[in-house]
């Protein structure tokens, strides 16, 4: 026979019922399986967060005494404002940004996956985005007797690399390959840090170690030896908004810039975090609320076995 | 005053299947733009000065 009371039926008698539940012959769930299943539950729980924090704590010292055995040096973390959860990118950063490429690293880096029509309402009005298109030289074809021309850059096209191919691009940089940019955020690790303290971590080489002419020694770079030189010197970009171009200021610019171009979607994520956390926040609480609803009946009930004792 | 347009919503709306599904739709329709609008105001309250729209009136002729 089972039984389903109400709590207030059940309270008054709910302690004899524990005292007398090893030889009346009436079990109920309240307080037997519950006390067990806690006790189980807080085991393994105290288990499983043992286990993890002893495997977290060796594997991160293991990791650091890896990091520490290596060559390279340290990135320190600079205060990004743009990766705050909410936080949108400065956007006349990425025009000043925009702005460094174009006069300086354009020579050399490709930004092949970005389109013109990518800058309007980023960072340029549609007007200047044409006029800037204008200035690239693109080929294109074949034309009707199968030839292939130059014409001036329109909207659509994609920006044009400095380069027809990775030869000639080693050709021109003594061996050394410049990489395209447009995603160079993520294909380095910790890539906002290494791409700032890179293009700020030139230095005169340590003695003992002698350089050629087309090497350089930068303390950030893996291995010390590159063969970029320090492009970013302070002065070298006009900004159009009269920001002192020092070689800080461009280089924090173009990292907002890269930013930019390897997740053109940041600023829509920024909003899709604010939307989907709010629908979240509504859906959390009327699913408390319905769980409560539809659970209370159970939470304020007993269920009862009494088994037959005669039959 | 409540009871009055809980027993209106209910007559008018909830009662019939068809009222209670165009209800739902049109309301979502209404909660999805106040919504959306009440995140875009958060998300450029915190943003001010930063996004293309704070600077575009530099570099409109």
């Amino acid at each position: 026979m089972a039984l389903l009371l109400s709590k207030n039926y059940f309270s008054f008698q709910i302690k004899r019922c524990f005292q007398r539940q090893q030889f009346s012959g009436v079990y109920t769930w309240y307080g037997i399986e519950w006390k067990c299943g806690k006790r189980i539950l807080r085991n393994v729980l105290s288990v499983l967060v043992g286990a993890s924090a002893t495997c977290g704590a060796f594997l991160y010292f293991l990791d650091r005494s890896v990091q520490a055995m290596g060559h390279i040096a340290h990135l320190p973390s600079y205060p990004w404002d743009f990766e705050g959860y909410l936080t949108s990118l400065d956007h006349s950063a990425v025009r000043r940004g925009w702005q460094v490429y174009r006069t300086i690293c354009h020579t050399c880096h490709s930004l092949r996956y970005v389109r013109f029509m990518d800058l309007i309402d980023v960072s340029h009005t549609k007007d200047e985005v044409k006029a800037i298109a204008a200035e690239y030289e693109i080929q294109d074809g074949p034309d009707e007797e199968g030839n292939y021309y130059m014409r001036p850059g329109r909207l659509s096209d994609l920006l044009p690399p400095p380069f027809p191919n990775e030869e000639a691009a080693r050709a021109a940089n003594f061996g050394a390959y410049p990489p395209d940019l447009t995603y160079i955020i993520f294909t380095r690790r910790n890539g906002r840090n290494y791409i700032f303290s890179l293009l700020t971590g030139w230095t005169e080489p340590p003695a003992g170690i002698s350089l050629s002419d087309q090497q350089y020694f930068n303390i950030y770079f893996p291995g010390n030896i590159i063969s970029m030189a320090q492009m970013l010197v302070g002065g070298v970009v006009e900004y159009d908004d009269g920001t002192p171009s020092t070689t800080s200021q461009m280089a924090k610019d173009i990292v907002a810039f890269l930013s930019w171009t390897s997740s053109q979607e940041f600023d829509e994520r920024k909003r899709m975090f604010i939307k989907g956390m709010g629908i979240s926040v509504i859906l959390l609480a009327s699913i408390a609320y319905c769980k409560r609803f539809v659970w209370s009946h159970l939470r304020s009930g007993q269920i009862m076995y009494v088994p037959k004792e005669k039959y | 005053m409540l009871n009055t347009i809980a027993r209106f919503l209910y007559h008018y709306v909830f009662k019939r299947s068809s009222t209670f599904t165009l209800g739902a739709v049109i309301s979502a329709m209404y909660f999805e733009r106040a919504y959306d609008d009440a995140c875009e105001y958060i998300f450029e309250t915190m943003n001010k000065g930063r996004l293309w729209k704070d600077i575009k009136h530099r570099y409109e002729k």
